[in-house]
């Protein structure tokens, strides 16, 4: 028997969807074109005078060396953030899981950066790690002989951005990781345990697999998260150097079209960025999913 | 006839509100200035409301330069940009190709029928604000130049004489060196490196930067700083780099710190940066003129102009023009100029103040502040007027990238220099592009 319930009326589902749609066309949709549009336009800064440039704006682009480096730059700035952050959280996850005594503590603890700000975030850092002053540069100084300077040294730079960004995500997957394990059914694990199978051995052959559709949903989440939403992060500590070696291609899009004006260039690095996102997004859905288990 | 209360409550406040509106007129005023300089700022406004009954300056901070620049662009796209707008000396050639969307201050001036004479104003700031045609596009505000600190007790232990300060660049070397054996981990730093060691050196040194008098000229200037002399420059500096003598420490003005925490012993810097280095050294320090190369002709001319000047936007009525030429005769008073100037650090903007500064004993009674001053009141020559390039920020980043290499130890001075050329030029072409579609 049918159990599910249905609507037969053609016009209640439009309209039940209808506040939805119209904040996404508002807010997405709207601004997406927007941009295809400009990115075929050169413009003055004050939209004074518009004139049709076709397809030059993307031809200037990728005759430019630096910004075909910015790609390389923003492949493993991405995946190191998003295996980095889905990694670090979700052990973290399974030890807070675990824990009995002052649970509550350390979830909280945990949660916290999420609420901090990006560009906060990127200054905190600086703080840390700034050469010659901050506290860690200075201790790594002091302790170990290490000279750290991410201002000439773009090993430091690239572990710097990574870390901040990897720290201000791990709250985000460490709460879909927590919810997940937790609503895995107790006895499952405890049948595993009488059978004899050890802490290890019960994460990889049940909880890992049965956190598969959390894992893959933040594996997307995380993605679009480095692509898109670190740009404060890289301004407030390494503006994109030494050189170009942390300029990736969202900071690129705000560099040239916030700070510099020049919304035509600006424009098609942001449709390049929706479609490398876009077509990401799709091959995570087609390949990757495949192995999920729901 | 059945009067609604409410109709009746509305009707009232709009008359009182229009009837305000005739008693003062209001001119926005969009700013970059932070902490003490912000209340300087808001001091400015303040006074300048209470001299006068018929208009209220209201100041408001938008963010830093760039922030308040692309703050303003998007107001004026959707019709309402403020009357003033404060933009940074990067933003000039910008908003010079902007001619729909900005009023000359000259015309504003000329058209309010307030006296103004554009002679009264330090030929080096006021021409770098002026148009070919020689009227007067913005008004100058805030302005700086870029100024040598030394760590008077560094020198003393090191060694050298802590009243002279090295004039040259090789002086700077071998001061470095002896700094350095004496365990300076820092012996020098710099910050703006674009500003410093290319912009001001050029014009220094009376060189080119760019071609066309440095943009001065037309939007189709291309960059030149590829001569013997800049490369010398950059060579000398990558050696002291590798020596230990030159340590890079950031971006922008990052490196005030290293100078003011007393890690670093000589910097150069913008004469900004003089407020800081006052309330934080805890050691005796010295202000010197810009260092430059002895053997070159001209050299030494007169530095760059930095810090800001304020725009005025277009579109808006007569009354609030006649409000905003009153503001800029007020700050052209050479007692309050005199007054800012000494309490900010920026340079006297009119001649008059500078002398009235003069009189009062002020750089007797602080040594080093007339460094800034001496060095821009000259007569400048058609290269050394001062730099004004399109989509400047971009190429000021591109430098900032190339001259990292350097540092860094992955790139030749040569070719970095080169790389900065060629990527500046791209951006320069673009400009073009986009300021004669709008002449248009």
């Amino acid at each position: 028997m049918e159990k599910r319930v249905r609507f037969t009326s053609t016009w209640l589902p439009w309209v039940l969807l209808a506040p939805q749609v119209v904040i996404i066309g508002v807010f997405f949709f709207w601004p997406a074109a927007q941009a295809v549009l400009q990115s075929l336009q050169v413009q003055d800064s004050f939209g004074l005078s518009t004139e049709w440039a076709g397809l030059d704006n993307f031809k200037t682009l990728f005759g430019d060396s630096a910004y075909l480096e910015s790609f390389k730059t923003t492949a493993i700035f991405s995946v190191l953030v998003a295996v980095l952050g889905i990694a670090l959280s979700l052990m973290l996850a399974i030890f807070a899981d675990r824990v009995i005594k002052g649970a509550l503590l350390y979830k909280t603890m945990l949660i916290v950066p999420y609420a901090v700000a990006p560009a906060v975030a990127g200054v905190l850092w600086v703080f840390m790690f700034s050469p010659s002053i901050g506290v860690v540069a200075y201790g790594l100084a002091r302790f170990f002989g290490f000279e750290w300077n991410h201002l000439l040294d773009s090993t430091h730079a690239m572990s710097l951005i990574v870390a901040a960004a990897t720290w201000k995500q791990i709250s985000y997957n460490f709460l879909f990781f927590l919810a997940g394990l937790q609503s895995i059914p107790k006895s499952l694990i405890e049948a595993a345990a009488i059978d004899g199978a050890r802490p290890w051995r019960r994460f990889w052959s049940i909880q890992f697999p049965l956190l598969s559709p959390t894992t893959f949903f933040l594996l997307v989440i995380n993605m679009v998260y480095a692509f898109f939403d670190t740009f404060a992060i890289i301004d407030a500590t390494t503006s994109g150097g030494p050189g170009r070696d942390t300029v990736i291609m969202v900071y690129k899009v705000y560099q040239d079209g916030v700070k510099g004006g020049d919304i035509g260039s600006s424009a098609a690095q942001s449709v390049v960025l929706m479609l490398i996102v876009v077509s990401l997004t799709i091959l995570q859905f087609r390949y990757v999913e495949k192995k999920v288990n729901y | 006839m059945k009067l609604k209360p409410f109709a009746l409550a509305s009707g009232v406040l709009a008359l009182a509100l229009s009837g305000n509106a005739h008693a003062q007129v209001e001119v926005q005023w969009w700013h970059s200035m932070t902490g003490g300089l912000n209340e300087w700022v808001n001091d400015l406004a303040k006074d300048f409301n209470a001299s006068q009954k018929d208009y209220k300056v209201v100041p408001t901070f938008k963010g830093n330069y760039d922030e308040a620049m692309t703050a303003a662009m998007a107001a004026f796209r959707a019709g309402n940009a403020p009357h003033i707008l404060q933009v940074f000396e990067v933003g000039t050639a910008t908003m010079m190709a902007a001619k729909g969307a900005v009023k000359p201050v000259g015309e504003v001036m000329k058209q309010s029928g307030v006296s103004f004479d554009p002679k009264a104003y330090v030929p080096a700031v006021s021409a770098y604000y002026t148009a070919p045609s020689g009227e007067m596009m913005s008004f100058p505000f805030n302005s700086s130049t870029t100024i040598f600190y030394y760590n008077k007790d560094a020198f003393k232990a090191a060694g050298l004489d802590p009243n002279k300060a090295p004039t040259t660049w090789p002086e700077v070397t071998l001061a470095a060196a002896k700094l350095k054996a004496n365990g300076s981990k820092c012996p020098y730093t710099t910050s703006w490196m674009s500003w410093v060691h290319l912009e001001s050196f050029s014009l220094w040194h009376n060189t080119l930067f760019a071609t066309q008098n440095n943009g001065f000229a037309g939007t189709n200037a291309r960059l030149a700083f590829n001569s013997p002399l800049h490369l010398r420059h950059f060579e000398n500096l990558s050696n002291m780099a590798k020596q230990g003598l030159f340590v890079y420490k950031g971006r922008a003005s990052v490196a005030v710190p290293s100078f003011v925490s007393g890690e670093c012993a000589m910097f150069t810097g913008s004469s900004g940066s003089y407020a800081d280095v006052v309330r934080g050294a805890k050691f005796a320090y010295g202000l010197s003129a810009l260092p430059y190369y002895p053997d070159v002709p001209g050299a030494p001319q007169n530095t760059a102009i930095g810090g800001a000047s304020l725009w005025v936007m277009s579109g808006k009525k007569p009354a609030e023009y006649k409000g905003v030429a009153e503001f800029f005769k007020y700050l052209s008073n050479p007692e309050v100029q005199s007054a800012s100037h000494k309490r900010t650090g920026y340079l006297p903007i009119t001649m008059a103040a500078y002398e009235l500064t003069e009189k009062s004993g002020f750089y007797k009674e602080k040594p080093g502040t007339d460094v800034a001053v001496t060095q821009m009141i000259r007569k400048t020559t058609d290269k050394s007027r001062g730099i004004r390039l399109g989509n400047f920020v971009q190429i000021r980043t591109i430098l900032d990238e190339e001259t990292e290499a350097i540092w860094s130890g992955k790139k030749e001075p040569k070719e970095a220099l080169e790389a900065a050329m060629k990527r500046g030029n791209e951006q320069l072409e673009r400009f073009e592009k986009s300021a004669k579609a709008s002449a248009l």
